[in-house]
């Protein structure tokens, strides 16, 4: 399975050995880690959580959307969820190409689409409270029901 | 019958992970007003809408048996 949600800690390794091919010149990795400090404020801990099967497809439709943009790339992606603490790892992307630049740019890609299309929320804990983000500030609102063009290509 | 699923802040404002409703015939943007109003949801409005795991717009209509669920803004990675 290249695309997967976790409940328990991601194999970094096991992520980059899916992308592994005799035509790459480069694998990229992103490691998506739980900060500390968000504008000043400490966070504790982190829940994540997933509406996982349609989460695993969005997964799927990413690695697609990449393979059609950079000829001969091959995409891994594994999400947690659950309980995550201070420098935990959320996500893992691997991503080979034929050549270093394009996979650089499919990795970056990959990572600013899950924040787009992928069902997977993060609940903050602070010493003071908790809040589940992406939704409070209201900062994004889809008024025809689901994202436009626009919201996908930002 | 049609299954309505909840997440993040919408399940803890409904109180509920899923409820079955019956749904068929009826659009997205009317089961959004009928879910705000029977669960007391303020920001249905900011959510996205997915049939069967697949987003959907406002006017698509519900069919027996398909699962809706409300999608917040998501935040992962």
């Amino acid at each position: 399975m290249m695309y997967e949600i976790a409940k328990d800690p991601i194999d970094i390794q096991a992520v980059i050995d899916k992308v592994v091919q005799r035509e790459a010149g480069a694998i990229t990795t992103f490691i998506g880690t739980v900060r500390e400090l968000t504008k000043g404020k400490k966070t504790l801990y982190l829940i994540y959580e997933a509406y996982e099967p349609m989460a695993v497809k969005k997964l799927e439709q990413i690695g697609t959307e990449i393979k059609e943009r950079w000829e001969g790339a091959e995409v891994a992606i594994t999400h947690r969820v659950g309980k995550l603490d201070i420098t935990d790892v959320a996500v893992v992307i691997a991503v080979s190409t034929p050549h270093r630049a394009d996979a650089y740019e499919a990795n970056r890609y990959a990572i600013e689409r899950i924040k787009e299309i992928v069902p997977i929320w993060k609940k903050e804990h602070w010493e003071d409270g908790q809040e589940w983000i992406g939704n409070q500030l209201e900062t994004v609102a889809y008024p025809s029901g689901k994202p436009e063009e626009g919201d996908l290509n930002e | 019958m049609n299954k309505v699923l909840f997440f993040a802040h919408l399940r803890d404002e409904a109180g509920e992970e899923s409820v079955q409703l019956d749904l068929a015939g009826k659009t997205v943007a009317d089961v959004k007003a009928i879910v705000a109003e029977i669960y007391g949801l303020q920001k249905l409005d900011s959510a996205m809408t997915a049939i069967n795991e697949e987003f959907a717009s406002n006017e698509e209509v519900i069919k027996e048996g398909d699962v809706i669920a409300f999608i917040p803004p998501v935040s992962g990675g």
